[in-house]
């Protein structure tokens, strides 16, 4: 038997100890090219006697394979090396910012009306809009507020000047978004005229609304959500249920206490404002004032030519401006108005 | 409405005390808006009585007081103010006091004499400003008797927030009857017993506007002392209402009308001339009011008037001419009812409020008349003398108060629950409102104090407020299950706010009223939509375009040193238009503005910092507006620069405009920079369209480059469509990929580049169809832009 264990040894020292891809394959040729050792092993074998021919071809071979396993074994070796040698050249600095724009966002009553809005579809109430010129009618007399009725006077009115300069008749910045709900139930009659029965109105309006006032607490300009549900079974009951649902989702929190006290509004009868108190945090345990409600006033119905015997429902109104306040916790109504990015971009 | 809550409980004295009470009335809908103490806690304060003063042996400025306190021991204070006498009576403070504020009294000695307690003013009481002097007490004071009980220091104020519907509550009886309500603690109200006239001088009272005055008590008192003084009790409680005291007559009135709710005036008699009539304003009419104010009187302001002129607004304001002074003798006193109608807004267009106008255009009761004026009859006999003349009336018809029709299933339907008829029975007795039964039905008659019950659902809404609207259940209401549109030909705006948020704009929300320099600047508008009562001046008209704002906003913030801004707001804007719905004569239609300033992108390190410019937020707005395509057409706007600025069109429809603020509103509004803009009908911006399947084409897609060299001025536009309505059907896309000017285009010119990209949708293309294509649109172009291909 003939040991080539040297030479296998000899080829994988000689390939352990290159870095070079390059000069690995010269090696290689030293042992397996066409002069290489083992290439002149096998070539020797002719010379040998028939009878160990068989045996020392297949020592030869088994070298040979060894070289070779040697060989890939390094040449794998070094693709690693080189791979790795690049990957670290590669290396970013994966702490250095991101590319690109910068991100804007919705200002904060924005985020309250998209909340509310999606609160009130999941029970059903469509989102409805209406003129912010409005009509005296619709803004006042629809709403059982007739000329000269002293609940005017709740309301300090912006009126359009004439062409003379003079007070223009029968228009007037909306007071309140309740003029929409005049507006949708008159769409509403006038869609199911004929009909045996009349389906469920179920409303909201939020949109901007106008009053002669300005300071600290009241801006000229502010919002509103009106909200509108008549049907044949609607009662002042469900008005609290709803409310107290909205209030409790609105401000993801269970740990918080509605109440509703008697009031007045002219198109609403009863008549309750709502007042919510929170049960922890800064303003722990005092009622603030949050909305307006009622069950609707049956002449507002005979208005838009509902029959009051037949049909009834509860409308409220509530201030979206302060309900951004208490949910983010805003303590000045004018930064709404102010466009001061440093403000704003905290809701993005 | 404000009143001391000691003057409310001598006509009801319910148990529940302090917040309790306040909570009660609140929550029956008499808002209690803010309740205050007459005066801060402090203790050990009596009256007391100055004995004798001597001047402090060693400081000019101090006396030194012999005080008696009533303890039978003479107290030695030593004490600086000035009105310090031998004789007054005074609050002093004893040794073991504290005062407001934490002021501890002790024995001390003050500049070596020894001082045993303090006499006060009653700021160092903390019950008014005062600092001037000791608050000097009557000379009945008791001396010894606690302060707090001598002054009624523990009385609570009450402020009420009336609700316009409660005009029975505008009085100290008519809280009192709530209360009884509320409590069931029966009400005691005053004794009034007609005055026996001893003199029988009258006046002839005349009704010329029955309607607007149905009903007009008068009396003459004569010999009346007008300066007689008001006694304390009186003036300390029309003080704790809120009411200065002014004189014995003026109080007396103010008085009647806070106790009973019943305004009425006071004329001097001997100013008169003969009857006295209630008649409307002949218009043109001047009077003067006592508050100085000249007014000239239209046709519909009720007037009282002799029969010479006018003397009183009625139920607004009196005349000066014929009002009281100290020096009146003769006093001709009215108690009237006059129709909420024939008072209503009429203050208020005179610009000035009245208590008594307060009252009645929201209900006087007619039905007391006649017992205020008694009433006041007694108080002038009692304090200033005289001789009563007796009550003359003219009367006509009194408004009617209609029965009101109860049906209990309405009730439950209306509140949810059913309070059953004993329990209704029950809350209308204690509401005393009376009523009769009709099978189920209650049948109740309003009192005549009572504006606010006309209809079901009133009595319906007394019935829960005296329930309470607490032990009303909240229930989770049950409805129709109806699903509810969802469009996909529109985008909610929800989503098309979201798109430009993502963009890097902020929303910002501005007031739709403007200054009237930017709707000329910014919307060539000469003519804007005015207000007839603006805030302010710049804040005087409506926009018709959201541009000034967002400048605005961007100068604000420029101010607070943001380099870069990109805001946008939605909203409506307003123009005059005689089509325009659903309010006639001005179209409201929504915009969506977006303004840009600075560099392009946040400064960062990864890209170069460039100013932002027309063609960046011109991708915003195409991102925007996808999948819809916009086209653009210059065009020349107010706002912005003519040759950087576009008309945006989508299917041939202007929807807006986009471009660079015109250098010279950069200039006037102090922008460092050109902020690019652009505003769009929100109305286009929401519509989105329903996406159409067509089938992909499998076979191969060829893709050509081509080069032209066109005039500079030419536009790209119309070279874009004429190339797409020309171009052979293999032809899929036409991609601008550069714009080249300069070394090696000829001056005047620019090269153009696209990328073609074509496909057929059934075979391979070949090479020949491809050529053809190429040369079909590059024929076109030199046909009809004079193009050459660029070598």
């Amino acid at each position: 038997m003939h040991n080539f264990d040297e030479i296998v040894h000899a080829a994988s020292a000689a390939f352990a100890a290159t870095d070079d891809p390059d000069a690995l394959e010269q090696i290689k040729a030293t042992y397996l090219g066409k002069s290489g050792q083992i290439t002149a092993l096998l070539k020797g074998l002719a010379t040998l006697p028939a009878d160990q021919r068989k045996s020392v071809g297949v020592s030869i071979n088994r070298a040979k394979d060894a070289v070779e396993a040697a060989l890939n074994a390094r040449r794998e070796a070094l693709r690693q090396l080189a791979l790795a040698a690049r990957l670290a050249e590669e290396a970013l600095d994966v702490t250095l910012p991101g590319r690109g724009q910068s991100r804007g966002g919705l200002h904060p009553v924005t985020r309250t009306l998209e909340r509310i809005e999606a609160l009130f579809a999941a029970i059903g109430f469509e989102v409805a809009d209406g003129p912010e010129i409005e009509a005296d009618f619709q803004n006042f007399t629809a709403l059982n507020t007739p000329a000269d009725h002293p609940a005017r006077s709740m309301h300090d009115t912006f009126y359009l000047q004439d062409s003379s300069g003079g007070v223009a008749e029968n228009v007037l910045l909306r007071t309140h978004t309740s003029p929409i709900q005049v507006r949708y139930m008159q769409a509403h009659v006038a869609r199911h005229a004929g009909a045996q029965t009349m389906p469920e109105i179920r409303v909201i309006a939020p949109g901007r609304v106008y009053r002669v006032d300005s300071d600290a607490t009241h801006s000229p300009m502010f919002h509103q959500v009106e909200g509108l549900w008549v049907g044949e079974r609607v009662s002042f009951a469900d008005l609290k249920g709803v409310i107290g649902d909205f209030l409790r989702r609105f401000f993801e929190s269970d740990d918080l206490r509605v109440r509703f006290r008697p009031s007045f509004f002219p198109f609403t009868e009863p008549s309750a404002e709502i007042d919510m108190a929170f049960m922890s945090g800064a303003l722990k345990g005092r009622w603030l004032e949050i909305a307006g409600c009622g069950m609707v006033h049956p002449n507002v119905l005979r208005h838009v030519g509902i029959d009051p015997e037949k049909y009834i429902g509860f409308a409220f109104g509530m201030g979206p401006d302060r309900l951004t306040m208490l949910r983010y916790g805003v303590n000045d109504l004018r930064l709404f108005y102010d466009g001061d990015l440093r403000f704003l971009r905290q809701f993005a | 409405m404000k009143f001391s809550e000691s003057w409310l409980r001598s006509f009801v004295d319910p148990a529940c005390s302090g917040g309790e009470f306040s909570h009660l009335l609140t929550m029956a809908g008499l808002e209690v808006e803010e309740e205050e103490t007459v005066a801060p806690a402090f203790d050990k304060v009596l009256v007391a009585e100055v004995l004798a003063v001597e001047k402090h042996p060693d400081a000019e400025r101090l006396n030194v007081c012999r005080v008696d306190v009533g303890s039978g021991e003479t107290l030695q204070i030593v004490c600086g103010a000035p009105n310090a006498a031998a004789g007054i009576k005074v609050p002093c403070a004893l040794p073991g006091a504290e005062l407001p504020g934490g002021f501890a009294i002790k024995v001390a000695k003050v500049r070596g004499v020894a001082s045993s307690g303090m006499l006060c003013s009653a700021k160092e009481l903390g019950i008014a400003e005062d600092a001037a002097g000791l608050l000097l007490l009557s000379d009945e004071a008791p001396v010894g008797e606690d302060i707090r009980r001598h002054l009624d220091l523990d009385d609570r104020l009450l402020t009420l927030k009336l609700t316009p519907n409660r005009a029975d509550c505008l009085s100290l009886e008519g809280v009192a009857r709530e209360v009884a309500a509320l409590t069931g603690t029966p009400a005691r109200l005053t004794q009034v017993d007609a005055v026996e006239p001893t003199i029988s001088r009258a006046r002839d009272l005349v009704l010329d506007a029955p309607e607007a005055c149905p009903r007009y008590c008068g009396r003459v008192i004569a010999g009346v002392d007008a300066a007689a003084p008001t006694p304390t009790w009186m003036s300390r409680r029309l003080e704790r209402s809120g009411i200065r005291p002014i004189s014995a007559l003026v109080d007396i009135t103010n008085y009647v009308m806070l106790e009973v709710g019943q305004p009425l005036h006071a004329f001097d008699d001997s100013r008169l001339h003969g009857a006295i009539h209630a008649r409307m304003a002949r218009a043109g009419e001047k009077i003067t009011l006592l508050n100085e104010q000249t007014v000239e009187l239209q046709d519909d302001v009720l007037l009282i008037a002799d029969e010479q002129r006018p003397l009183a607004m009625a139920g607004v304001m009196g005349g000066e001419e014929s009002g009281i002074s100290l020096d009146t003798r003769e006093l001709f006193l009215e108690a009237a009812f006059f129709a909420p109608t024939a008072i209503a807004g009429r203050a208020r267009r005179y610009g000035f409020v009245s208590d008594a106008a307060h009252r009645f255009e929201r209900g006087v009761d007619f039905g007391g008349t006649r017992r205020a004026l008694e009433r006041a009859t007694r108080l002038v006999l009692d304090i200033c003398g005289g001789q009563a003349g007796p009550v003359s009336e003219a009367l006509a018809i009194l408004p009617e108060r209609p029965e009101v029709r109860l049906r209990p299933e309405r009730v439950a339907k209306v509140l949810g629950i059913a309070l059953g008829d004993e329990r209704i029975g029950e809350l209308f007795a204690r509401l005393a409102l009376p009523f009769r039964r009709d099978a189920d039905d209650f049948v109740v008659t309003p009192p005549s104090y009572r504006f606010d019950v006309e209809i079901e659902e009133d009595l319906i809404e007394e019935l829960a407020r005296l329930h309470g609207y607490e032990n009303i259940p909240a229930v989770v209401p049950t409805g129709f299950l109806a699903m509810l549109p969802q469009t996909e030909q529109t985008r909610p705006l929800a989503r098309v706010r979201q798109i430009v948020a993502d963009c890097g704009y902020q929303e910002v929300v501005n007031f739709a009223f403007v200054d009237e320099a930017w709707e000329r600047d910014f919307a060539g508008n000469g003519e804007p939509i005015r207000l007839a009562n603006p805030i302010a001046s710049q804040l005087s008209v409506m926009r018709s375009t959201l541009i000034g704002g967002l400048l605005a906003n961007l100068a604000g913030n420029l101010k607070r040193r943001q380099a870069r801004a990109r805001l946008f707001e939605t909203g409506r804007c307003f123009f005059r238009d005689a089509a325009g719905e659903p309010v006639a004569g001005f179209r409201q239609p929504w915009k969506l503005t977006a303004l840009a300033y600075g560099t392009a992108f946040p400064e960062q390190w990864g890209c170069a910092a460039r100013p932002v410019d027309f063609f960046d937020i011109k991708g915003d707005l195409e991102r925007l507006l996808a999948p819809r395509v916009a086209s653009f057409e210059k065009t020349a706007h107010p706002a912005l620069h003519p040759g950087r600025s576009a008309l945006v069109l989508v299917a041939g429809k202007a929807i807006g405009v986009i471009g660079e603020l015109h250098p010279q509103w950069q200039q006037k509004y102090e922008l460092p920079q050109a902020p690019v803009i652009f505003e769009v009908d929100l109305d286009a911006v929401v519509m989105a369209g329903r996406a159409q399947h067509v089938e992909v084409s499998r076979q191969p897609v060829v893709i050509r480059d081509m080069a032209i060299v066109v005039d500079q001025r030419l536009d790209l536009q119309p070279l874009i469509d004429g190339m797409s309505a020309t171009r052979p059907e293999i032809v899929r896309e036409i991609n601008l990929f550069d714009v080249y000017v300069g070394r090696g285009v000829e001056a005047g010119k620019k090269s153009l580049a696209f990328r073609i990209t074509m496909q057929d949708t059934r075979k391979t293309l070949q090479e020949v169809e491809v050529d053809a294509a190429m040369q079909h649109l590059m024929a076109y172009l030199q046909e009809t832009f004079a193009a050459q291909l660029r070598v």
